[in-house]
């Protein structure tokens, strides 16, 4: 039995949390998966954080014909940057001095994982998935982002089979940076659209 | 219904056998407004609007299929469509030229005058 954060938890198991404890228990008696795959996969999943996403962005910025590419088939610029992307469909929006890109999935929890590691509480909570489709500049300036009036808002619902990241704006200031220290100011939420990156 | 061998295009072409693609990038759609039964990928607050095809996707076997444990193939045409928010909620408070663009699948879309 490995952790699945259930440390100092001593409600009742809920009703998924059974079924999968369930579901996983027959599966690995049946010998279709073993506790080490699913461990290593739950491993895996919880690995993977925001610095590939950063990263990506700061390619994008240091490179033109990267950004480029990322903006027609994000697939595959992250394939030729030597990151694994596996089945995904990605669509990189592009924040610019007239637009600003927001991401939301209003159905569940879409979210780009293998670029940004899991999504935050709040990215799955009602509160926002009804909200930011609805009042997108409210909801911004409850994270402490405030739009201007001449920026056009651009929400995203992932709602099928493509995953979005915003391609943040480079701020000024950080000319001559190499692209470790950009990526150092290109926090998730700036990636999700919440935030911009600052100095 | 016309079935090709293989999406054709879209951004990300897959190779199921698909629906051919019925739409093109600026064209104007409406989404069905219905309210059939299962696992629906068209938000409630969609259905009925107007917006403009952003881009195709590619073709996407049917998640309403797929729910029902069945292959989904055809695959559907996938399609980003734009919609201007003032255009969705007749009362929102942002600005004019703020937009929502949500991805429908071909079978949920209508040609709109």
């Amino acid at each position: 039995m490995t952790d699945r954060g259930d440390i100092g938890n001593y409600q009742p198991l809920t009703y998924f949390q059974l079924m999968e404890v369930s579901l996983r228990e027959l599966l690995v008696e049946k010998g279709v998966v073993s506790e080490q795959a699913v461990s290593d996969a739950v491993e895996d999943m919880r690995r993977r954080g925001p610095d590939t996403g950063a990263g990506v962005v700061a390619r994008a910025w240091a490179d033109a014909e990267f950004k480029r590419l990322l903006l027609e088939n994000g697939a595959r610029a992250c394939e030729a940057m030597g990151v694994d992307v596996p089945a995904t469909r990605l669509v990189v929006v592009e924040n610019t001095a007239r637009a600003h890109n927001v991401i939301v999935c209003t159905l569940c929890s879409c979210y780009p994982r293998m670029l940004l590691g899991m999504p935050p509480d709040w990215y799955k909570s009602r509160n926002y998935r009804s909200r930011v489709v609805r009042e997108p500049r409210a909801v911004l300036a409850e994270f402490g982002l405030r739009v201007a009036d001449d920026v056009a808002i651009h929400v995203h619902d992932s709602t099928a089979d493509m995953r979005y990241m915003v391609l943040p704006m480079r701020p000024a200031g950080t000319e001559g940076w190499d692209e470790a220290q950009l990526a150092s100011i290109v926090s998730r939420d700036c990636m999700i659209g919440v935030a911009v990156p600052k100095l | 219904m016309q079935e090709v061998a293989g999406a054709g295009g879209g951004q990300y072409a897959t190779h199921y056998t698909a629906v051919a693609a019925r739409f093109a990038q600026g064209d104007r759609v409406r989404v069905r407004d219905s309210a059939p039964l299962g696992h629906i990928r068209t938000p409630f607050y969609i259905r009925g609007h107007v917006g403009v095809i952003e881009r195709y996707c590619g073709a996407f076997p049917n998640p309403e299929e797929l729910a029902q444990m069945r292959d989904g193939l055809p695959a559907q045409p996938l399609y980003r469509v734009r919609f201007l928010e003032t255009e969705v909620w007749p009362d929102y408070a942002g600005r004019a030229h703020d937009t929502i663009d949500i991805e429908i699948f071909q079978h949920w879309l209508e040609r709109a005058k």
